[in-house]
């Protein structure tokens, strides 16, 4: 038995039943899809940055794009897991949020938009979670350099 | 300043739905949003919009400042519905008046909240009706620094996620590394691996329970606990040199034998701890006062765990039978006998009792384990993933090259990406690895299961007293270090 969604491309997953790739349109579709035939909770929900690794594998029709939203689905009552990977493309890094299908994605899309930058429209409380607010930037970006935070004693290198 | 004790009391506030808060009032919805009439723009409250209130965007606001979305999901309002459903804000149950409330601040500092955990909680009296977990004081980068890292420096960055269960954040790293690489692990490595978890999940109960002992007051329960688990602690420093973040699981097997005589200890373990948990029940869970804290304090629902996506023993305490070991075998768990604990009533009491009888059953596990230890190597025979024995450094040149590379290079793991989870003693612990073909991760994020059931902690708290939030937050078992990372 299969939810996907028609014209959704999908490829079978390592240590998933299946993943799908819906474009932005479908993504929100395609998780309510899931959580129709039967997936109950939302495991994981994470961002990736492909900025310096372009050359990845997607199955045909699928853009790639800078940044990708992967959403891991459980099923207790099939015992088996499902993946969502949607390309975020870098000049309008926005897609659906799926908190009203699965509010324990809440903490999950604040993370991923704390830390990666994805803002997710739809979200109640889209707001940084991990990060001080008035932090600028979003630090797991590839190109957000590592060691920017001047130290407040000693001679310390300031923010290169 | 005492802005840390209360941040917002809006007790005394002539001008009733006005935000008590100062700065710009008014700004996100500020006369009392239009019931059943949601602004689509109001329903997102972003950094922007709110950066100038005392309290802040990412903390609770006082009610007229809170747009209608927010406040349905803080008064757990979403979970009610049907799918997709929006409530009428007037259907809430618990309508005040603003002036009848006032916000305080637990944390991040507080004792009892398990580290660096703050909670914003809007208080009516002594009844809570909103909470807002504050998290990421102790957030350091985890998932970045683990790019910078080698995946055989990785298990040193990942273990100090999860402190009170190192070994199981080792392990799932491993376990993703491993299914990327694709390779098969020799059996002794996968049982010594299941018993070093099991262990883990005995000595991270056995802190849970000394830790909720404390929170309820019961001090003696706190020494017990700490003593038991310090056994455990024990022999991890003697198997693996450390007491915590022991970089024990490396990626291809682990990285010594178990020492001599480890049965005999492990079996002391098994019998002093086994028959301390018979004296727990004697101390806990036939005691009247404990009963009284724990029992029908902080409910939750299967549906609202699972919606939450909660997972571990608080999705087990509703009567839900998901234990990772036993529905999505990994290791070997499907060659061990042992029980998955339910509750029913999802309170309290039935996170307490899943604990303290999962440590009963991981010591099944464990004597399981060690009768049927397979022989063998503790790690896979392939140079190219695991350095060669010491000993032949010094006569193989090519040993020496490969030591040389493992730790220094470090392994290209194939391109691909995965995600894998396993029970940690919290809940299902996953690793989302994306490799790039390099001897770096790409991308490694690890779903910390207290991150994800934190969550729960408004639900569960929501018109409850204020003296049971410290019992509540305790039953949620929340390791900062993870939540953060």
């Amino acid at each position: 038995m299969t939810a996907l969604l028609p014209e959704v491309p999908a490829a079978p997953g390592r240590h998933a039943a299946e993943v799908a790739f819906p474009d932005r349109e479908r993504y929100r579709a395609q998780v309510a899809a899931y959580r129709d035939a039967g997936f109950e909770l939302c495991a994981d929900l994470c961002a990736v940055d492909y900025l310096t690794h372009p050359g990845r594998w997607l199955p045909e029709g699928v853009t790639p794009e800078r940044f990708e939203v992967v959403v891991n689905l459980l099923s207790l009552s099939q015992k088996r897991r499902v993946r969502v990977r949607v390309q975020v493309p870098e000049r309008d890094p926005v897609v659906d949020s799926v908190v009203d299908v699965y509010p324990g994605a809440d903490a999950m899309e604040r993370e991923a938009y704390d830390l990666m930058g994805i803002v997710f429209t739809g979200h109640p409380d889209l707001t940084r979670i991990l990060m001080p607010e008035d932090w600028e930037g979003h630090p797991l970006r590839k190109d957000y350099g590592v060691g920017r935070v001047p130290v407040q004693f000693k001679e310390a290198p300031g923010p290169r | 300043m005492s802005d840390d004790l209360f941040v917002s009391a809006a007790a005394g506030k002539p001008t009733a739905g006005k935000p008590a808060a100062t700065g710009p009032a008014g700004k996100p919805g500020a006369p009392g949003p239009a019931p059943g009439a949601p602004d689509p723009a109001a329903g997102i409250r972003t950094a922007a919009r709110v950066a100038e209130t005392s309290e802040g965007a990412q903390e609770l606001l006082v009610r007229p400042a809170t747009p209608p979305g927010e406040l349905r999901r803080e008064l757990g309002a979403v979970l009610r519905l049907p799918e997709g459903g929006v409530l009428d804000p007037g259907d809430i149950d618990v309508e005040r008046r603003d002036d009848e409330t006032m916000i305080i601040n637990m944390g991040p500092q507080h004792p009892s909240t398990h580290g660096v955990l703050r909670l914003m909680l809007e208080l009516d009296g002594e009844t809570v009706l909103r909470t807002k977990p504050v998290i990421g004081y102790l957030h350091t980068g985890m998932e970045k620094t683990g790019e910078e890292l080698t995946y055989v420096q990785g298990t040193t960055n990942v273990t100090r996620m999860d402190y009170l269960s190192p070994l199981n954040n080792e392990l799932v790293f491993c376990l993703a590394t491993e299914a990327l690489l694709d390779i098969e692990l020799p059996p002794r490595a996968v049982w010594i691996r299941m018993l070093m978890s099991e262990l883990q999940r005995v000595s991270s109960h056995l802190m849970w329970m000394a830790t909720n002992g404390m929170d309820l007051g019961s001090t003696s329960m706190m020494i017990y606990g700490f003593r038991e688990r310090e056994m455990v602690l024990s022999f991890f420093e003697k198997a693996t040199g450390l007491r915590m973040n022991n970089n024990y699981i490396r990626p291809g097997g682990v990285a010594a034998d178990l020492p001599d005589g480890w049965e005999d200890d492990v079996e002391v373990i098994c019998e002093t701890v086994l028959a301390r948990t018979y004296e727990y029940d004697e101390l806990l869970t036939g005691q009247p006062i404990f009963r009284e804290r724990t029992e029908g304090i902080g409910n939750l629902t299967a549906e609202e765990a699972l919606a939450l996506s909660a997972t571990g023993p608080i999705l087990r305490s509703t009567g839900v039978p998901w234990d990772l070991r036993r529905t999505m075998p990994y290791l070997a768990y499907d060659q061990v006998d042992f029980d998955v604990i339910v509750g029913t009533y999802g309170d309290n009491f039935d996170r307490y009792s899943v604990r303290l009888n999962e440590i009963r059953e991981s010591i099944r596990i464990i004597r399981q384990v060690a009768e049927r230890m397979p022989p063998g190597d503790y790690r896979v025979q392939d140079r190219k993933v695991t350095p060669p024995p010491r000993a032949r450094i010094d006569e193989s040149m090519e040993a020496l090259i490969h030591h040389f590379k493992v730790f220094t290079e470090g392994f290209r793991v194939p391109e691909g990406e995965v995600y894998v989870a396993i029970e940690s003693p919290r809940g299902e612990l996953g690793c989302e690895l994306v490799s790039d073909g390099t001897s770096k991760p790409y991308r490694m994020h690890i779903r910390g299961p207290s991150f994800v059931n934190l969550q729960t902690v408004p639900l569960l708290l929501r018109g409850g007293l204020i003296a049971d939030a410290v019992a509540v937050v305790s039953s949620v078992d929340p390791v900062m270090g993870e939540v953060d990372r």
